[in-house]
């Protein structure tokens, strides 16, 4: 360890003097959130999402979800209601962007809520704006898991009397609200470009470490290293080190002065350190994964420049694809950010520790199989 | 010649090969304490090669390195550190300065900080740095970056000194510098294993010698004993004025000469120890009328013997 230490100091001395480092790991990153900061900043509150109302049903259930569900959201700035007399009128409004969605709630809804029948209410999107549809989905499904949730809690307790299920319907009303803000809330607009820049640029932060390992091959000095009572494993720790402890340290002043100067929410302290954690580690070890197997440092870093960029972009380092729905917004879970940015969103949301730890434990996943990739690959490169 | 009982370094059968080219085969010798061992040979002979399975940079196919009579393994970690390394190539990080550089590699080594900052200092007095010492290394001159990188080896106080080809590129101030630590430091007792392409150096430093070639080693031992090895003779050319021939047939009969004759208004003589002869042979020409204007004396070197052992020459 004491080696490892050493090295990991000197190569942080090295980079301290090189000042690429400091560019990549805060300059660029504020830099770049500072101005989408400037962009978007006011976004949410210009536009929020246009949805449209039809209300054929009119009975206890319904109003539970207009008046107990919609208007709070409306009143929290995040949704602009629209109340349309009929299907036509509300699909039309869709169809010319008035609308970016429509909520119909049909005819005998209450009845089969009471009555335990099946029931939906229907979303009519507008294919141009997935987000706003994603919205309308998020708040209906909030409000229809919490409905089927009474359900078969009362149907346990009170065999379905209508009336129980009623009263519980009415009671969960304020739950169902609440799940809006959390599960599904998103950062605002300028926290999330800051915080896609910020972990955009931790991938090329922690490069360096993984590909000293090539410096010191080329630079001859590897063979110093190595002829000197110290292991190859003891040299790679100390340069994988560095990079984390520079990782962590870049993604905390980035939060903080993000904090500070964009007023950036994020949430439960141990959640986020946590989150940061593994995201270091895991950006860490996927760049080392991609050194291990390059012939020099140039070579690596152009290789690790292309992951950086492919898996940022994929994951919404630049825009949150996953909103873009359907296939993307699975393809987007197979980069590290989206887990990365959505954990930093569902904390920011008011999310404890124990609801990112799937997020943080993806992120581990992540930094497990590409650290294994990377021990591999320097392994073969000893025995060669 | 120290007994390989007591040889701080002994290898015996080093083999490595990379993919179908062997690059060294069956190598073996050792080095004393004090002692300074010239490996000498041709690029692609196998000389880096070999140095760097000696001091456990690169894993060796077979064969076994001890120092010290402990065989050097993979794990040797400890071992290592009684083993300096100057490796050809520069091998210093550009962006510390020559204090950092060595302080580092000082604290690798295992000496504390007090320690290690002492021996930074003396270090630095040995290879005429100090003065230069709070410079980055980028910013140091090929020779001066030359000697840091000889500096490094001697953090720790080797037993044993690895130098691969120390002196390339380097200019004669800096070279004389190293060289002149070289001696030193072998007659403070460290032993030293030392490649080049120049030969002056290896016949001025050089205790013995061992001559590889293809992964090799062709043969050892001093420069006298090789050039004995392979039958070369020294050479005294005498001009002068007088009877030459007659003069040339009265050496001939001198017992230490093997040959002489007259070739373009020239004496050329051949004997096994031209220093021995000349006196006699300066004798015999007053005796013999002959007034001598010029003696030029030509030993064998090895260069000479490596042409003959290798067919090729040492810079090749």
């Amino acid at each position: 360890m004491r080696t490892a230490l050493l090295i990991a100091g000197k190569d942080f001395k090295q980079r301290l003097r090189d000042k690429t480092l400091l560019m990549y790991a805060l300059l660029l990153p504020l830099g770049l959130a500072f101005v989408f900061n400037l962009v978007f900043g006011g976004v949410d509150e210009q536009s929020a999402t246009r949805i449209g109302l039809l209300d054929a049903d009119r009975g206890t259930a319904a109003s539970r979800f207009t008046d107990g569900v919609l208007r709070p959201v409306e009143a929290s700035g995040a949704i602009d209601l629209r109340t349309v007399q009929s299907r036509e009128e509300g699909e039309k409004l869709v169809e010319d962007g008035d609308l970016t969605a429509l909520f119909v709630i049909p005819q005998g809804f209450t009845a089969a809520v009471e009555s335990g029948a099946e029931t939906a209410i229907v979303i009519v999107g507008d294919e141009g704006s997935p987000t706003g549809t994603s919205v309308a989905r998020a708040i209906a499904t909030s409000y229809t898991s919490q409905v089927t949730t009474v359900r078969l809690a009362v149907a346990l307790a009170g065999g379905g009397d209508p009336q129980a299920v009623q009263q519980a319907v009415a009671s969960s009303e304020a739950v169902a609200v609440e799940r809006v803000g959390t599960s599904d809330k998103q950062l605002d607009w300028g926290t999330y470009m800051a915080a896609g820049m910020a972990v955009f640029f931790l991938f090329f932060t922690v490069q360096f470490g993984a590909s000293g390992m090539l410096e010191e091959r080329e630079n001859g000095t590897m063979a110093r290293l190595l002829a000197a009572p110290v292991s190859r494993t003891a040299v790679l720790a100390g340069k994988l080190l560095l990079s984390v402890f520079v990782g962590a340290v870049s993604m905390a002043l980035l939060m903080a002065a993000m904090a500070l100067l964009f007023d950036a929410q994020w949430g439960d302290p141990v959640g986020l350190a946590l989150v940061v954690l593994t995201g270091v580690v895991a950006a860490t070890a996927l760049m080392a994964s991609v050194a291990a197997f390059a012939r020099g440092h140039e070579a690596a870093s152009n290789r690790q420049a292309v992951l950086a960029i492919v898996l940022g972009a994929l994951g919404g380092a630049f825009f949150p694809v996953a909103q873009l729905g359907g296939l993307m917004s699975q393809i987007s879970k197979i980069s590290p950010h989206y887990w990365f940015l959505q954990s930093l969103a569902d904390l920011s949301g008011g999310a404890s520790v124990g609801d990112v730890l799937p997020g943080v434990a993806v992120l581990a996943a992540f930094a497990a199989v590409a650290g294994g990739v990377a021990v591999y690959g320097w392994r073969r490169e000893a025995g060669a | 010649m120290p007994g390989t009982e007591d040889a701080v370094l002994r290898c015996e059968g080093l083999r490595k090969s990379f993919g179908a080219s062997v690059a060294v085969d069956g190598l073996g010798f050792h080095i004393g304490e004090g002692e300074t061992y010239g490996l000498l040979g041709p690029n692609g002979a196998g000389k880096t090669t070999s140095i760097s399975m000696i001091s456990g940079v690169l894993a060796r196919d077979g064969g076994e390195v001890l120092i010290d009579g402990e065989p050097l393994t993979g794990g040797s970690v400890r071992l290592k550190s009684k083993i300096g390394y100057v490796p050809q190539d520069l091998a210093v990080y550009p962006d510390l300065t020559g204090r950092e550089n060595l302080r580092f590699f000082a604290r690798l080594y295992g000496l504390n900080r007090r320690d290690a900052a002492r021996r930074v200092d003396e270090v630095l007095e040995v290879v005429g740095l100090s003065d230069r010492a709070k410079d980055l290394a980028k910013n140091y001159s090929g020779g001066m970056q030359r000697r840091l990188n000889v500096a490094l080896g001697l953090l720790h106080r080797p037993r044993l000194l690895i130098l691969d080809e120390p002196t390339a590129g380097v200019d004669p101030q800096s070279r004389n510098s190293i060289l002149d630590s070289v001696a030193q430091l072998a007659a403070q007792g460290m032993a030293i294993l030392y490649t080049t392409h120049y030969m002056e150096e290896a016949e001025r430093l050089c205790d013995r010698v061992g001559i590889i070639d293809q992964g090799r080693l062709r043969a050892e031992g001093t420069q006298r004993e090789l050039v004995a090895l392979v039958g070369e003779q020294d050479h005294v050319t005498l001009t002068g004025d007088g009877d030459l021939e007659a003069l040339s047939a009265r050496l001939a009969e001198l017992d230490e000469v093997t040959g002489a004759g007259v070739t373009d208004g020239r004496i050329e003589v051949f004997t096994h120890d031209a220093r021995a002869l000349l006196p006699r042979l300066l004798h015999v020409a007053e005796a013999e009328g002959t007034t001598v204007r010029s003696v030029q004396v030509v030993e064998p070197d090895l260069e000479a013997v490596f042409l003959h052992l290798t067919g090729k020459a040492l810079r090749d």
